[in-house]
């Protein structure tokens, strides 16, 4: 592990160094590493299979990596954590299928998510109900899904499950977001309002956010990095990022 | 004033259940102790005991409605955890013999003194009084549940292995209980049963207080699994059906959830169990067979996935049927089952009750929607698609 008083490590909040994943021999993490720093905005790019899921997988407790340290807050090692352990500490994650609870309201779904005692003895005698309507409202204001609260999530168009799972991650209220592929299959209107709607949450939060699309990317505004195979091929802002010759050849330039 | 919080916020459904329930539990006596045998109206003696056995299938239904409904767990051994705590209750009703058995042994039943075996095994103690007995019902059942859900949930075993694996269960029970040097009657199983707290097993007014305890049984069971699913622990059992690595990201224990669901579930067919071995007088390994839990699944798919009331009234249905057909059709009883199964699964997804709801739905929204056209207002133009 790496010394406490290595700067980019205390300044951080989330610190990947040098992780690994095989499945079946194949790598899908190759010595990856990454430092996000506190409230700091990240757009992960790369072609499919460069591990950017599997990335998310690591950070979030569902796949323990081979190799490599994989520290939150400077301090707390995540790789011997399950996943409601890393959730607690405040990591949400948005999958990159839209996955919402299809036969609880919209009201409801987001009220799973609010912060608060996740314990099944306490549930059993009704936290839920005691949760504040008000930040709720806040949540569904902000993800544009007031009008829609009393509907099913399973009536819920693409765009609006994406947001409803965005929303989810807010109530959660997390110090760090791992948003994977957001405007998959939105219209442009939908994708800039997302864009928008990241950007914000971005001023309050730590956000990673894994994408493909580029005008979405750029509309971001924030550091790049390029993975392939498994590992960072660049890193910088965006101009940066989309003229380097490996990037262009790799990914964009298909 | 729990129950009075639970019964104001019953919706429809629940009020129906429980007045068909008091009325079953009124009007069904009434028909059997109060008019002549031989009238019309006279519901016999073992009509009664029968009307309790569907409804000890009932209280079992719901219990597997509560984990396969609400939580996604299709167990396919939820009847051992039914036989067990018939055991439970054969075994009381063994040690209330006493002195009026075959070998007339005041301390072991007939079968062991013809095993020649001198003392009690430690299996046996304490089930001479009726409440320890009652306790091990519930127990029992609800130990080896969360034994088993312990393992299973923590190691993630999900889906189809899970049910593999509750089926392999109530298999291996089987053929323990099968072996005499189990202490638990073998191949025969309990029977010749004598009486029951002191009342003749078999007298008429035993038997209507059997079935009447079974209708307060299930209307209990009903409430808790009520309670229990629209509750906050409810949605989030919900939330773990419809998407588990959700739930997970989210920060809830699922394997937690979930046991305790399926402990409540096997209690609650623990006593299921216990209410059905007095009112058909036998219990044996037979009931751990892996049909009869397979059956239970079919009850609860016909009446209704997910709806507690609809497992209770497709395990009637189903089993008034098969009573029907053993005796008019005996060979195709089970072609009329497989068939049940594939009729509903094709043309009733939801089940009987949900399909009523659903139809009942369509219908207020064609209600509010023709009433919203006849005021002007067009439907709400649906957001950013
Ligand atoms: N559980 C798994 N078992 C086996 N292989 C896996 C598993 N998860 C991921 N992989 C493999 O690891 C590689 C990286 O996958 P990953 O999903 O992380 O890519 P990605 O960068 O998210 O791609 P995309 O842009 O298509 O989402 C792929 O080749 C994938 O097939
Ligand atoms: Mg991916």
């Amino acid at each position: 592990m790496s010394s406490v008083t290595n700067p980019e490590l205390t300044q951080s909040i989330l610190y990947l160094d040098g992780v690994s994943v095989s499945f079946d021999g194949f790598r899908a993490l190759n010595s990856l590493s990454m430092v996000i720093g506190h409230g700091e905005m990240r757009a992960i790019i790369g072609p499919n299979g460069a591990g950017k899921t599997t990335m998310m997988d690591v950070i979030t407790g569902k796949t323990r990596p081979d190799e490599g340290d994989v520290l939150f807050d400077g301090k707390v090692d995540l790789t011997a954590l399950d996943e409601a352990s890393i959730a607690e500490l405040g990591i949400g994650r948005k999958f990159q299928k839209p996955t919402v609870f299809e036969s609880h309201t919209v009201d409801d779904n987001i009220l799973l998510a609010m912060k608060g005692p996740r314990s099944a003895g306490s549930s059993l005698f009704g936290w839920r109900n005691r949760v504040r309507d008000d930040e709720k409202d806040q949540v569904l204001e902000t993800v544009g899904l007031k009008d829609h609260r009393r509907r099913l999530a399973a009536d819920l168009s693409h765009g609006q499950k994406q947001w409803l799972e965005i929303g989810m991650l807010l109530a959660q209220d997390p110090k760090l977001l791992l948003v994977d592929e957001p405007v998959a299959g939105m219209t442009d209107a939908e994708t800039e309002q997302t864009a928008e709607l990241l950007a914000a949450i971005a001023k309050t939060h730590a956000v990673v956010v894994v994408e493909h699309d580029m005008h979405f990317v750029r509309a971001l505004g924030c550091k790049v990095t390029c993975l392939h195979e498994g590992s960072v091929l660049a890193e910088g802002a965006i101009d940066q990022v989309s003229t380097n010759d490996r990037v262009v050849e790799v990914y964009l330039g298909r | 004033m729990i129950l009075s919080k639970l019964l104001t916020e019953l919706d429809w459904r629940g009020r129906v259940f429980l007045l068909a329930l008091a009325a079953a539990a009124v009007i069904v006596p009434v028909l059997n102790l109060a008019i002549p045998e031989g009238s019309a109206l006279n519901v016999p003696t073992y009509a009664v005991s029968l009307l309790g056995k569907y409804l000890c299938y009932a209280l079992l239904a719901v219990a597997l409605d509560l984990v396969w409904g609400y939580c996604g767990i299709l167990s396919l051994g939820h009847g051992a955890f039914f036989a067990l705590g018939g055991y439970a209750m054969g075994m009381y009703l063994m040690r209330q013999i006493g002195t009026r058995g075959v070998y007339a042994n005041p301390i072991l039943p007939d079968f062991m003194v013809f095993l020649n075996w001198k003392e009690l095994p430690l299996t046996w103690w304490g089930f001479q009084s009726f409440p320890y007995a009652m306790l091990m019902a519930l127990v029992v059942p609800g130990l080896l549940a969360f034994v088993f859900g312990w393992f299973a949930f923590r190691s993630r075993v999900t889906g189809v292995y899970l049910s593999i694996i509750t089926q392999a269960m109530t298999y291996a029970l089987l053929l323990a209980f099968f072996r005499n040097d189990m202490g638990f009657g073998g191949n025969n199983g309990l029977t010749d049963f004598k009486d029951i707290l002191g009342f003749n097993i078999q007298a008429q007014a035993t038997r209507v207080a059997l079935y009447v305890a079974t209708v307060i049984a299930l209307a209990l069971g009903y409430l808790v699994a009520r309670a229990m699913v629209t509750s906050s622990y409810g949605k989030v059992l919900i939330a773990i059906r419809d998407a588990e690595s959700r739930a997970r990201f989210l920060g809830y224990r699922v394997e937690r959830y979930k046991l305790v669901a399926f402990t409540a579930s096997a209690c609650m067919a623990g006593v299921a169990g216990a209410l059905y071995v007095p009112q058909v007088g036998i219990i044996n390994p037979s009931e751990f067979a892996a049909a009869n839990s397979i059956e239970a699944v079919i009850w609860v798919a016909v009446g209704g996935r997910g709806t507690l009331v609809g497992a209770a009234l497709g395990a009637v249905l189903v089993n008034w049927a098969k009573t029907w057909l053993t005796g008019a059709f005996p060979e195709i009883w089970l072609y009329g089952l497989g068939a049940l199964f594939i009729v509903v699964t094709l043309y009733l997804p939801k089940g009987i009750v949900g399909a009523l709801s659903e139809w009942s739905a369509r219908r207020q929204d064609r209600l509010a929607s023709s009433a919203a056209a006849e005021a002007g207002v067009g439907p709400q133009p649906a957001g950013a698609e």
